[in-house]
């Protein structure tokens, strides 16, 4: 059950709206119904909505309306809340990924480290469908979870200076493909041959919060055939 | 908006220097994307530069960090630049600051080094011609979107810049800034703080500290955030579940040491914060060079919209709010 929500300022144009304390994937039909709401309230003086995890950040233009007015919609919006009933669950993808030391040589790493078998890392992540938590360090980059607690692991100590894209990694209890090459802390597990950052998609991330997400285990013929990049990772630099 | 013929290359850069950014007023309605915001650091100046050239609100313009860039001219040009004195010429003689100037095809435009503030603002009248992606033309080299490529990336040497062909009469701004709105980026900044956020975690000595020092610019500084140098500050919230960061967001990582948040930031994030500085001052901050003291001051959301709402009001009257606080 929510508790009661609190409205923190954001600044001149901003108010975060915090729903809930901790991490849950049962957070997300309300933080959905949230920002549905705020559309439809705000309407153009609605500049932004970030959803994480717990929160909502309401961006809104702050010369159609004043913070206190910003607030009082936010108070009208949250009267009566009820979570989204499965209409905006989020769309099913599957990430075809082909787990391997060459481009996932942090496998041995995390095996050592749950005390599982390197196959059983590869089972055990590629089961589960995961939910987006949240977008953000890089554009499309998806932070999803919750993984099995028995694949929990550190992120690296010292981040690579260069993660390439479609990197499939897991860090603490979250999981994430990353969308292009950037810098990077999780452990390498593989790589996916979709193209999770488009500019030929209509707002070029394939995901968004509240997508369901599932790693699907694929060969290196398939991985390379839908166009994947099987360069091992000591080549790219 | 005026009457706009075709595009077609106006100025070539003859050198890059370290960061020439085209920017508009930044990329909306993607932050649930993981995209950060884009746009001027400082929107104070970069909107004195489109004004004067009688550019509307929103236009693209140059957004040009430290100096070192040299452009040349390929047709007659009216242009403006505000902000930062980067020592700017044209064909070796010293360039006005906050006023339209006439810029001849040949002569060459050169920004050398910072004497007042960190970056300048060259707006052409018309508006530079770049293709939005995200909606926007703000330029944001990790994210590889926007300015004229596209691809986020600053101006390279051999660029060609193309310019909206402006008529004669390009607009009805002023044509000069009175010199009270011209600020001097040298002297010590005070910046207004919204309060907000985690402020109530921090412990009373240090939110004592926070609003009684006159903290150091640091040299870590960027489009993504400005660090501040001084009293180590402390909150009984070391990491928070990451949520999402408005511009000007002062967060307060483990090391005690602010980070003021601004336009090229991370969408979310996890440390505590003390709130968020109001625009103008956030683009103020924009201004200073490592090692300026800045101080914090609390201030009012009331008393910054009206400042922020009188500062938009200047260079959209159509757009001006009527709503009295």
């Amino acid at each position: 059950m929510i508790r009661k929500p609190v409205l923190e300022s954001a600044g001149l144009d901003g108010w975060i709206v915090r729903l809930f304390e901790t991490i849950d994937e049962g957070n997300l039909p309300w933080l959905s119904a949230l920002s549905h709401r705020c559309e439809q309230a705000f309407g153009d003086a609605l500049i932004d909505l970030v959803p994480s995890y717990t929160t909502l950040l309401v961006v809104f233009d702050p010369i159609t309306l004043s913070s206190s007015e910003a607030r009082a919609m936010l108070c009208q919006v949250l009267v009566d809340l009820e979570p989204d009933s499965g209409v905006h669950d989020g769309q099913v993808h599957e990430l075809p990924t082909w787990y391997d030391i060459s481009v996932g040589p942090d496998l041995p790493r995390v095996a050592d480290h749950t005390g599982l078998a390197v196959t059983d890392v590869i089972e055990v992540h590629s089961q589960r469908t995961y939910r987006v938590f949240a977008l953000g360090f890089a554009p499309g980059f998806a932070f999803k979870g919750l993984i099995d607690p028995r694949l929990e692991c550190p992120r690296l100590d010292t981040p690579r200076k260069r993660v390439p894209a479609g990197s499939v990694a897991l860090a603490g209890r979250q999981t994430a493909a990353y969308p292009t090459d950037t810098p990077g802390g999780w452990n390498l597990l593989g790589r996916t041959s979709a193209r999770l950052f488009d500019r030929q998609r209509e707002g070029f991330s394939l995901l968004r919060v509240g997508d369901q997400v599932r790693f699907v285990s694929v060969s290196r013929e398939t991985f390379e055939r839908e166009g994947g990049n099987s360069k091992p990772m000591e080549l790219e630099s | 908006m005026s009457h706009r013929e075709k595009p077609q290359p106006s100025i070539q850069v003859l050198r890059a220097g370290p960061l020439a950014l085209l920017q508009d007023s930044g990329r909306f309605g993607v932050r649930h994307l993981g995209v950060t915001q884009g746009g001027p650091a400082d929107l104070y100046s970069w909107a004195w530069a489109n004004h004067l050239t009688g550019n509307p609100w929103g236009t693209a313009n140059l957004e040009i960090t430290f100096g070192g860039l040299q452009l040349v001219a390929e047709r007659d040009l009216d242009i403006a630049i505000a902000g930062a004195d980067l020592g700017a010429t044209l064909n070796n003689e010293p360039i006005p600051l906050w006023q339209r100037v006439r810029w001849k095809e040949g002569e060459v435009l050169a920004f050398v080094a910072p004497i007042n503030g960190l970056r300048a603002y060259l707006a052409v009248c018309g508006g530079f011609v770049a293709e939005p992606v995200l909606g926007s033309v703000a330029s944001v080299v990790r994210e590889e979107l926007g300015g004229f490529s596209g691809k986020g990336c600053k101006l390279a040497e051999g660029d060609q810049l193309s310019v909206h062909a402006g008529g004669k009469n390009c607009g009805q701004g002023s044509m000069q800034a009175p010199k009270e709105a011209r600020p001097d980026f040298s002297q010590p900044a005070v910046l207004d703080l919204l309060p907000g956020a985690q402020i109530a975690n921090f412990t009373g000595r240090s939110l004592f500290d926070a609003f009684n020092t006159w903290w150091q610019v640091d040299d870590r500084a960027d489009r993504m955030g400005v660090r501040l140098i001084g009293p180590k500050l402390h909150c009984n919230i070391r990491s928070l579940v990451s949520e999402g960061i408005n511009l000007g967001g002062v967060q307060v990582p483990p090391d005690g040491q602010p980070i003021v948040l601004l336009n090229d930031r991370q969408t979310i994030g996890g440390y505590p914060r003390l709130g968020s500085l109001s625009p103008l001052s956030a683009s103020r901050l924009a201004q200073c060079l490592p090692k300026l003291p800045v101080r914090l001051v609390a201030r009012g959301h009331e008393a910054a919209l009206r400042e922020y709402r009188s500062f938009r009001k200047q260079f959209e009257p159509g757009r001006a709010s009527n709503v009295m606080l």
